[in-house]
């Protein structure tokens, strides 16, 4: 299991690399998509089987499918990769990584400190909705409410006049 | 069972995010910014699970579903704003956004 | 009935709000009824309280209507408080108030701010029955500012014409010396006595207080500063000359009648602190004195009918606060009343005359006027006998009870007696030069007129008032309990007489330069000395000369050192350092948002070295 967990790191961290480096969208969305399944493979390893479907469910299924509908919409076809290049100059990318190596290098020494081997276990879907519909059910309004919220405002947003 | 050390799976959830943010940073399609955006949250999500996983507790997972449910209605909003501004300014170079100058 | 005297002052205020709110969209005979009616009412509201008041017998009445505010153990009220010395006042500002406004709708016919006018005009009469009514000096000091108010509006109320804003500012600012001065006094006496409830007050100054106590001459003394502005009195007297500039009804109302003797009236109701402080009182004395000598030396030489009786009515109010000054409290509001009677008539008439000649001011481009204008001739006749003293007219009885009490005065007393008197020999003579050079003569008119101005609503209220001037002195003034009983002085019949016969040897002086032209004016001024007195009689003693080398001038000279603002250019470095740091900041806000993101994770760093450092 423990191999599982270090081989879909790796995946994610490779796959997720590869989607900020991509001129083509759509190999970049796949890529995104490979690297939210990795992440949902980890939740499972961390026991926590009932993320790692919603994970692969609503993540890696609906949110991305709702980001090829619009890339579908935009209709961006080779022009775009042209410009895609163009717009990725080596220049600009020193500032951003230096400020995220430096970003990093904190988290990784802040984290270094925590010494702990976590055996896990597993906590199913029954634990979580007990929890869900019992002391967190006005998460559960508040999350619905968002969602409307959602809804109402894209539907304004992409509306044509 | 073998036992995973919580700071790998923290570490691994920094690194994520840390190339989210780089993605944000660096690209100037409005698409490929909001999917780093989506790699930051979900690296967000991951060390919830990683949370959840050391203490044995399904509170973490909950996060997650907030988390995840953030990201639904945050892609719906923004997808709808890239739509608007392709239709606008017929590019998605966010860098035409820049009415704000002071 | 005496529980509604606080109607008094609520009709003529429904009658400015009535008149303000529709802002001149009601018709004019509308606005008359509206504006004169109002007064009226209060009127006949006064004169019903006032006889039940009498027929009671008792010496003073209050009804408390509200409290005004309550801040610790200070709680002044909207309490009236009636008693002799407001009894009078209060029927004489309503009563010839009530005249002025009926007269007033015939002057102001043909005036485009009618209903302007007639709002200010009530609420002017609001604020002064509330500063004779009011039981406490905050109330009495919120009518004060209101017909201060309701003058300043008055004065400069044909607004177009510049110079009559300008008069109207001096008024303002004058008085105002004057006003400062009385709230000062106002602190003074409630720190002091801790109230401002004027009876309480009295008493209090009274137990707490010996004579000659250094805080009651302080306080008289600012109270007597706010008189002497609001009465204009030396050394404030400079504005009332110009105040003529208003319409001539409010030189009747405001600047005769009534709000130039609320100075009078204001140590006539705290005299008690007068009399704690003896110097004080003798001061107010030769304050009356001076200006009224001063005043009746301006009169003899001015040329504009209504600053020629703005003179005289410094002067008469000159006697008023002779009359205070030698503790003859009751004389001196006898004064005022009959005044009040006598200088509206006046002033009236010399609206009659003003308006028949086309806006003429000038005596000297008037003359021979008698048969044309018989309402105003005999209006002017018998006001002007009343004015000089004539015996058995109303300014008779008042001005010779004075002049008897000054006599009967230690001290300084046979001064004032004498000055006094020869005060009423300048009277004759002004007095009798205007009527002279206004009536008789020959006429130097531009425009001679065809027929005298006006009908019933301006004739009826000369009519009453002439009836007024010459019986007004028979009218008996319930204020004996309010003051005590003062030993009656008596002074020879000799010296009376002599003291009767002086007006009418003024009166005689005149005649003969003005009417029989034995002696000649011309003669008089030939030399140059007569010329420079003349001159400097003419501009008012210089004081208005004076008065701008000593405040005016050094307050613009000031104003013109100070023009680059000195304590401001502090404020101006504020804004241009909060400009600088803008344009360095603004830089920052270059409207990309990978820019603003990368910030966010600066800030973030940042914010987690810090921690970590931590």
């Amino acid at each position: 299991m423990i191999a599982l967990f270090y081989i879909a790191g790796a995946i994610a961290v490779i796959a997720t690399v590869a989607v900020i480096l991509q001129t083509n969208i759509v190999h970049g969305l796949l890529y995104l998509i490979l690297s939210l399944l990795a992440v949902a493979v980890i939740f499972y390893v961390l026991g926590a089987p009932f993320a790692a479907v919603l994970e692969a469910i609503v993540y890696a299924g609906a949110i991305m499918v709702l980001f090829l509908f619009v890339i579908m919409m935009l209709n961006l076809g080779q022009h775009t990769r042209d410009q895609e290049r163009d717009w990725l100059s080596p220049r600009g990318w020193i500032a951003p990584s230096i400020m995220a190596a430096i970003l990093l290098g904190q988290l990784l020494t802040v984290l270094s400190s925590i010494d702990y081997d976590l055996v896990p276990e597993q906590v199913g879907v029954m634990e979580v909705s007990a929890l869900l519909f019992g002391p967190y059910v006005l998460a559960v309004e508040l999350a619905s409410i968002l969602l409307l919220a959602g809804l109402v405002a894209a539907y304004h947003l992409a509306k044509t006049k | 069972m073998e036992s995973i050390p919580v700071e790998h799976g923290l570490i691994l959830a920094a690194i994520l995010f840390s190339i989210g943010l780089i993605g944000v940073l660096t690209r100037r399609n409005i698409v490929f910014v909001l999917m780093s955006l989506e790699i930051m949250l979900n690296a967000g999500g991951l060390a919830f699970i990683v949370g959840a996983a050391r203490w044995g507790h399904a509170e973490g997972q909950i996060m997650f579903l907030m988390i995840i449910t953030l990201a639904a209605a945050e892609v719906a909003v923004g997808l709808g704003l890239i739509i608007q501004m392709f239709r606008r300014y017929k590019t998605v170079d966010i860098n035409v956004l820049s009415e704000m100058k002071g | 009935m005496q529980e509604l005297i606080w109607l008094l002052p609520t009709y003529p205020l429904l009658g400015f709000l009535a008149l303000v709110l529709t802002a001149g969209r009601l018709p004019k005979n509308v606005v008359a009824i509206i504006g004169a009616g109002s007064v009226g009412l209060s009127f006949l509201t006064a004169a019903i309280i006032a006889a039940q008041f009498l027929a009671s017998g008792e010496e003073y009445f209050i009804k408390e209507v509200w409290t005004w505010m309550a801040v610790g153990g200070f709680t002044p009220g909207f309490n009236f408080y009636l008693d002799g010395l407001s009894l009078v006042m209060m029927l004489v500002i309503t009563g010839v108030g009530f005249l002025i406004h009926l007269y007033a709708t015939g002057y102001m016919a043909d005036d485009p701010g009618y209903s302007r006018f007639f709002s200010y005009m009530n609420l002017f009469v609001a604020a002064m029955l509330m500063l004779v009514l009011g039981d406490n000096l905050v109330l009495l000091y919120l009518g004060w500012e209101g017909v201060g108010l309701c003058s300043y509006l008055l004065i400069g109320f044909w607004y177009t014409n510049p110079d009559n804003g300008y008069a109207a500012r001096k008024a303002f600012v004058v008085t105002r010396v004057g006003d400062t001065a009385m709230a000062l006094g106002l602190f003074l006496l409630f720190a002091e006595l801790g109230t401002l409830n004027i009876q309480d007050m009295l008493h209090a100054a009274e137990a707490e207080w010996e004579i000659g106590n250094g805080l009651a001459v302080a306080a008289a003394l600012l109270l007597l500063g706010g008189a002497v502005g609001k009465s204009a009195q030396l050394p404030l007297q400079t504005w009332l000359p110009d105040a003529m500039a208003g319409p001539t009804p409010i030189s009747a109302l405001i600047h005769a009648a009534t709000m130039v003797t609320a100075g009078v009236y204001l140590i006539a109701r705290t005299h008690i602190l007068f009399e704690l402080a003896p110097n004080v009182q003798e001061l107010v004395g030769w304050v009356g004195l001076i200006t009224l000598l001063m005043a009746g030396f301006i009169a003899l030489t001015q040329s504009d009918i209504k600053r020629i009786l703005a003179f005289s009515t410094m002067s008469q109010i000159g006697y008023m606060f002779l009359a205070l000054g030698v503790g003859a409290w009751s004389a001196g509001i006898l004064h005022l009343m009959t005044h009040a009677f006598f200088k509206a008539l006046l002033f009236l008439a010399s609206g009659t005359v003003i308006l028949s000649l086309h806006h003429e001011q000038d005596i000297f481009k008037m003359g021979a006027l008698r048969q044309k204008l018989p309402v105003s001739f005999f209006s002017f006749l018998l006001g002007s006998l009343a004015l000089t003293a004539f015996p058995y007219t109303s300014g008779y009885f008042s001005k010779d009870e004075i002049l008897i009490a000054a006599h009967g005065m230690e001290g300084p007393g046979m001064i004032f007696f004498y000055g006094g008197v020869f005060g009423a020999f300048l009277t004759g003579i002004y007095t009798f030069r205007l009527f002279f050079i206004v009536f008789f003569g020959e006429s130097k008119a531009a425009h001679p007129p065809e027929q005298e101005y006006g009908g019933w609503n301006m004739n009826g209220p000369l009519i009453l008032l002439m009836i007024l001037s010459v019986v007004g002195g028979f009218i008996a003034v319930p204020l004996d309990p309010l003051f005590g009983d003062h030993e009656e002085h008596h002074i020879s019949g000799l010296l009376h007489a002599f003291m009767i016969a002086v007006p009418l040897i003024g009166i005689a002086i005149s005649a003969c330069f003005f009417y029989f032209k034995i002696w000649s004016v011309e003669k008089l001024m030939a030399s140059s000395f007569a010329q420079s007195l003349h001159k400097f009689w003419n501009s008012g003693w210089g004081f208005d000369w004076l008065y701008d080398r000593l405040f005016v001038l050094p307050f613009l000279w000031l104003a013109r050192i100070n023009r680059a603002d000195i304590i401001d250019s502090f404020y101006g470095l504020v804004v241009e350092v909060s400009r600088a740091a803008n344009g360095m900041i603004v830089k920052t806000q270059s409207g990309y948002l990978r820019w603003y993101a990368l910030s966010i994770a600066a800030g973030l760093v940042v914010l987690i070295t810090i921690g970590v450092m931590l």
